[in-house]
């Protein structure tokens, strides 16, 4: 029998794959498919001090092997989300958590994960300084070191629970960013984000995005974001979660040797809503193949 | 809403860049006519949204223009090929709208789903109006099935070359229906939402991530809030479209 389980912080998750943040809604779609149960833990939707629409259509596009999106961040905004979606998942799940915050100022942050951390349904919370899509916010305060660092420190100052700092793959140094914000207190890292990209329509002449451009995910990201994952593990001392395009049992032990404690499955849930569960599933299998009883030794295990 | 495999019987040409092609598989998850189904085509990492025609107990069709690589890929596949579809996906048309004489409008590829709905018209004794627009005659398709379905058919195209001359707003008579359904490009969409005195519904195409209402990929804003094209659409009431 080989055991699956891994912790993040003190958190036992009864396998590392999680859905990633907005592939995943609040949960609700998925029920429909499967029993959310079987899932190491569910991070939910971005979300934000304020209701958004997010921006204009087209949002998404395809790409060889993977898809854009810049949905920007849609969302019911905090208080909906921890007074109506989350108690109405907790009718379906009972297992961990993780509430995903994004913002447009320090003092944003601050409120929305001053308001997570005092949710009973929250168990970690994941604060996205990362997302291409929004111009005014996200990006500009995870492309340097100083303002991840500022953020960090901001929100641990109102936060008990686990901290993970996700972090945009859009930047020079990504060990330079997790070194900031480890140093500001985070109790982990997530990565990556999507990478900024763009379509255009050779018939009208246009990008084929509303918005321009968009972030890439999908297999065509899982060796840039195994790569970072690499980097950050050899930076830090966090645990961390890995994404970029993760689809299968192998990519999910790829990411653990790189250094992940817990791997987030995103883009392949849209195509196939059965992803989650059926890497779940395929993780025994591979392990007992590969001479592995306990999924947790695996990671950091290719470094060297 | 249910994944499942599905094997194609048959693809034909029906007209210029247009294709319908008979999909064995189960049928049980679709409810409602002008839902869709959300098709994995081997080297597109998204799935291909399409709405269904129509359906029997043993499989269903769908047709389709090919207007990039998925739908040509789509269109050369051979009977015997298998393709995991999700099926059952949006809430369709809701026929107890209907009243005695609805007005089906579709234009282009925006036509099969008014297929399977004048069909289910057909059989509960209500006998549509069915217009039809295309840009030009080596477009046309259909018409020959809704007549046979027991359906008033008008078509029109673009550009005179079949039918009547024009838009299907031109062709939209002025008085004696009771309700409208209608489907195609949204300029189209607009231009019959400005003629029409009726209530009526309208089904919307948008780029799409999941189609399951996952990843908000197709949202647009209503008078009642935003709402996903795929899942809470994408037939949406006149009365509740912002334009």
């Amino acid at each position: 029998m080989v055991d699956t389980s891994v912790k993040l912080c003190d958190i036992q998750l009864k396998n590392p794959v999680i859905p990633a943040s907005g592939t995943f809604g609040f949960g609700h779609e998925f029920a429909h498919w499967y029993d959310l149960n079987v899932l190491g833990a569910i991070c939910l939707k971005g979300t934000t001090k304020d209701p958004r629409f997010g921006n204009e259509t087209p949002r998404i596009a395809e790409a060889p092997a993977g898809m854009l999106n810049a949905v920007g961040l849609q969302n019911p905004g905090i208080e909906a989300v921890l007074e109506t979606e989350l108690p109405a998942l907790r009718k379906l799940y009972s297992g961990p958590v993780i509430a995903n915050i994004s913002g447009f100022s320090k003092e944003e942050y601050v409120f929305c994960c001053e308001k997570a951390d005092q949710s009973p349904h929250v168990d970690i919370i994941e604060v996205n300084i990362s997302c291409p899509n929004v111009q005014s916010g996200g990006m500009s305060f995870g492309a340097s070191a100083k303002d991840a660092g500022e953020i960090t420190k901001a929100v641990r100052a109102v936060c008990k629970k686990p901290i993970f700092m996700k972090l945009t793959p859009n930047v020079t140094d990504i060990a330079e960013i997790a070194r900031a914000c480890e140093a500001n207190g985070a109790d982990g890292i997530s990565l990556i984000n999507t990478l900024l990209a763009m379509r255009i329509d050779i018939k009208n002449r246009k990008p084929v995005l509303a918005n321009t451009t968009g972030g890439l995910s999908g297999p065509a990201v899982f060796p840039v974001a195994l790569r970072m994952v690499w980097q950050v593990y050899k930076a830090v001392k966090l645990p961390i979660i890995g994404m970029g395009g993760v689809s299968c049992p192998e990519d999910v032990v790829e990411m653990m040797l790189a250094g992940a404690t817990a791997v987030q499955v995103g883009a392949s849930n849209l195509q196939n809503p059965f992803a989650c569960p059926e890497i779940i599933d395929g993780l025994p299998p591979l392990l007992e193949r590969l001479g592995v009883s306990r999924i947790a030794e695996l990671i950091g295990a290719a470094h060297y | 809403m249910k994944k499942g495999s599905y094997i194609i019987e048959n693809t034909q040409q029906i007209a210029k860049n247009t294709y319908r092609t008979r999909l064995k598989g189960d049928t049980s998850a679709i409810v409602a006519p002008g839902q869709f189904v959300n098709i994995a085509l081997a080297g597109s990492f998204l799935r291909r949204p399409l709405s269904v025609c129509d359906w029997d107990e043993k499989g269903l069709w769908v047709i389709y223009k090919t207007v990039g690589k998925g739908t040509s890929a789509l269109s050369k596949l051979e009977p015997g090929q298998k393709l995991d579809l999700l099926t059952g996906l949006g809430n369709g048309f809701d026929m107890e709208l209907a009243g005695s004489r609805p007005m089906l409008i579709g234009g282009g590829v925006g036509v099969p789903p008014l297929y399977g709905l004048a069909k289910r018209l057909m059989k509960q004794g209500v006998r549509p109006l069915a217009i039809l627009g295309f840009n030009t005659a080596e477009e046309v398709f259909y018409e020959k099935e809704f007549a046979e379905l027991g359906c008033d058919v008008v078509v029109a195209t673009v550009d005179g070359s079949y039918g009547q001359k024009g838009f299907v707003t031109d062709a939209m008579p002025q008085e004696g229906t009771t309700f409208f359904y209608a489907c195609g490009p949204e300029p189209m969409l607009k231009a019959v939402y400005n003629r029409t005195n009726t209530s009526g519904q309208l089904s919307f195409e948008e780029r799409m991530g999941c189609g399951f209402g996952a990843c908000m990929g197709c949202a647009c804003r209503t008078k009642y809030g935003a709402k996903r094209i795929c899942k809470d659409g994408p037939v949406l009431m006149k009365e509740e479209v912002v334009w």
